[in-house]
């Protein structure tokens, strides 16, 4: 350990830090969800599970609230002035509303400033990212996270949540958590890096619909659309612009206010990175 | 009546016998207590040791309320550590003589509320053997804490506070070491030389003392202040509803003060009776501090009161439903009791005849603590379990390892506080002596008299009866 390198990394330290997070992006990762071809099958929770080595916590825990699901599919019966209007009994008719809440990348994340070591950070691709071996597990992060889309390792999963030959079906690209760290949704973080080494193997640029995030791959409806947002010409760009909802904004200008995407709790200048399309209902 | 805030014809002698009196010889009842301490911490150790084998979720916490009564009771312990330091450096600013009997044990009730608060967020971290990474340590990896994280200021602040604080509590009693040093005997003599610094009671050392003591109740009172209102950042820094809030600050401090006050009470009532300081610790004086409880319980409520109307008056949709959701949701028991005890029950002190009933106020201190720790935790759980995401709203009664590990952070408490007023005087036997000189001077006016003179003014340099 050298003097000068700690100083020199202190100025890189001050260089890069200065007010948080990066400047300069290569990607922008975002999504569209489009809540009318949403069915609420929970497809893509169980991809999430698959993919991502979720712990399976087993029903005690489940019903203490002590779970793990990175995606989960938020069930809402009705509109609550719709609820009034029908008797409680009757309103189920009408069907739920289902809503896949998953980590919305904020830009603006609010968990980011408040972790003690820095274990969660902002990448150049945008992201959201979660420094497993850093994490001390003050579980601040999640308390400070308005979607409340942060996952804690209340315990020890390993050795129970996959008994053999179960533990064969792991995923070798990324770890399994041990107990006391946070986790969360990482947009499929191993499928970006790996498309991306490859694109940079062969010189060229990542297009569009490479790769996909495990949610997006089962979806059977394919209600999930997940692209950069930085590239004007993908897919997920067009569908933001097509509805008029933009990045850096706490409240859009739409000029069509019958245009149906949204982004959850924006008005908290979280600068959230999913645009969900409101569902259209026969009332 | 007892209306004097001391007898001033008491003598020097008498006033060291009684204080070195309280060192010597415990009782039984002393070795109960420490027992019952002693039980008390072993819950605490087994329920840690358990969560830190086993994982917190033994804690029973769970998605999304994930600090429980664990960080709760971190702030009522930073709290209560508020009272002491805080009031014994301001009330010597101001030259209030009647802190000086009880301001002695009050800090050390600081130091050790804050070596007990310090425990909870280490303890609560779910991998507490990297707790050094909150340290700003020069490493070859230029890896550095988040500055911006109030949990990082939070470690700044009460490692400030409590290095402080106990030099502060050390420094006023180095005098009071050499009365100790001066009539003791075996391994206590060794101890108090060696504390006692050389004390002699020169001319210099006193002016060399008295300045440092004024400048460190100068550097405490800002820096009590600001100790609390970092913590309180921890939740105003936050975007939730009920705890981005801009009077939190304020009131976290309103609050600490509070609850130190009525400790203070406690544990006057308590030396007052087992170390027979009826002496020192006088009902007037006890009145006193039953008059600044209530001034700041009146203060608090009125910063909660302010809190109510702000979210009620606001804007923030999701803050009033909070605010409704404590007033009558699941937590609504806990939030009237916490109403009842912090802002009703103070009531008691607005009358002299209870504030004089020595039984009445032990209980009532102890119930405005049992306010202040449910209104810490009234401010960290609902917020956490019912705010912005409807999905999300769950509540679950905290394990019995959470509530271990809450009692046995008393018993903690107490056995340091036991072993305080064993080794060091918990009664400041030469302010005492200063106060009682001032009062003389004050109230015997026979010479004052025979000079004509008013009592005010500067005396003779006459030889005072039984000095």
């Amino acid at each position: 350990m050298s003097f000068k390198n700690i100083l020199e990394d202190w100025a890189r330290y001050r260089r890069t830090r200065e007010d948080g997070g990066f400047h300069v992006y290569e990607h922008k990762w975002g999504m569209a969800i489009d809540l009318n071809k949403c069915i609420g099958c929970n497809a893509c929770s169980v991809a999430c599970y698959a993919e991502n080595n979720l712990a399976v916590v087993g029903p005690e825990r489940f019903a203490k609230n002590q779970v793990m699901h990175w995606m989960r599919i938020e069930r809402y019966w009705d509109e609550p002035q719709l609820a009034q209007a029908v008797p409680a009994s009757q309103y189920q008719e009408n069907g739920g509303s289902f809503l896949p809440m998953l980590c919305q990348q904020c830009m603006a994340a609010t968990c980011e400033p408040v972790c003690p070591v820095a274990a969660t950070y902002h990448t150049p691709d945008g992201l959201n990212a979660q420094v497993y071996n850093r994490c001390v597990g003050s579980r601040y992060c999640s308390n400070n996270c308005p979607y409340r889309l942060r996952y804690f390792n209340w315990f020890s999963y390993y050795e129970s949540s996959w008994p053999a030959p179960l533990h064969m079906q792991l995923n070798p690209d990324l770890t399994v958590r041990d107990k006391g760290v946070m986790e969360k949704c990482t947009f499929c973080v191993q499928r970006i890096r790996r498309a991306k080494d490859k694109a940079k193997m062969d010189n060229r640029k990542l297009g569009d619909f490479e790769f996909q995030t495990a949610c997006q791959q089962t979806c059977p409806t394919t209600a999930i659309v997940f692209g950069d947002l930085m590239d004007p010409e993908t897919q997920v760009s067009k569908l933001w612009a097509a509805h008029q909802v933009e990045l850096g904004k706490a409240e859009q200008d739409k000029e069509n206010p019958d245009l149906r995407g949204y982004r959850v709790f924006e008005a908290l200048n979280t600068d959230p990175k999913i645009m969900y399309m409101e569902r259209v209902r026969e009332v | 009546m007892q209306t004097k805030d001391i007898n001033e014809q008491i003598k020097w002698a008498q006033i060291n016998n009684d204080v070195l009196r309280s060192l010597e010889n415990p009782r039984m009842a002393y070795w109960v207590a420490v027992g019952i301490c002693v039980a008390m911490i072993a819950c605490a150790v087994i329920g840690v040791g358990y969560v830190y084998t086993t994982g917190q979720g033994t804690l029973d916490l769970y998605w999304p309320d994930m600090w429980g009564t664990w960080i709760g009771t971190f702030i009522f312990w930073i709290g209560m550590s508020h009272s002491g330091t805080l009031l014994s450096a301001i009330l010597h600013i101001v030259h209030a003589d009647w802190r000086k009997p009880i301001y002695r044990f009050a800090e050390a009730m600081t130091t050790f509320s804050l070596m007990t608060a310090g425990l909870f967020p280490i303890i609560h971290l779910g991998r507490m053997w990297n707790l050094y990474w909150v340290i700003p340590y020069a490493s070859d990896r230029g890896i550095w804490p988040n500055f911006r994280s109030p949990l990082v200021w939070d470690a700044f602040a009460i490692f400030t506070y409590l290095t402080s604080s106990a030099l502060f509590l050390y420094i006023g009693m180095v005098p009071d070491l050499a009365i100790c040093r001066d009539n003791a005997r075996g391994w206590r003599k060794k101890l108090y030389t060696v504390l006692s610094l050389g004390w002699a009671g020169t001319d210099r050392q006193w002016r060399n003392f008295r300045k440092t003591y004024l400048l460190m109740a100068c550097f405490l009172i800002p820096l009590a202040v600001s100790v609390h209102s970092i913590v309180s950042s921890d939740f105003a820094m936050s975007i939730m509803p009920g705890w981005h809030v801009t009077t939190f600050p304020p009131y976290f401090v309103a609050g600490a003060l509070y609850s130190g006050c009525a400790a203070i009470i406690t544990l006057f009532i308590i030396l007052r009776y087992f170390f027979r300081f009826e002496e020192y610790m006088t009902i007037p004086i006890l009145e006193k501090t039953c008059k600044l409880t209530f001034v700041i319980a009146m203060a608090w409520t009125y910063l909660n009161a302010i809190e109510f109307a702000t979210v009620w008056y606001g804007p923030d949709q999701v803050d009033k439903e909070l605010l409704i959701n404590k007033f009558t949701g699941p937590y609504s028991p806990y939030f009237w009791a916490m109403l009842f005890f912090g802002s009703v029950m103070p009531f008691t002190l607005a009358f002299e005849k209870l504030r004089r009933h020595i039984p009445t106020m032990f209980v009532v201190s102890l119930f405005l603590n049992v306010g202040m720790w449910l209104e810490r935790w009234m401010i960290v759980s609902p917020t956490l379990s019912l705010s912005y995401e409807p999905f999300a709203w769950k509540v679950v009664w905290p394990s019995i390892v959470q509530w271990a590990v809450v009692f046995g952070s008393f018993g903690w408490f107490g056995l340091l506080f036991l072993v305080f007023v064993k080794v060091f005087p918990s009664v400041s036997m030469y302010e005492v002596k200063e106060m009682v000189y001032h009062r003389r001077r004050a109230v015997v006016d026979d010479n004052a008299k025979a000079l004509h003179r008013r009592s005010s003014d500067p005396q003779p340099a006459a030889e005072m009866p039984g000095a």
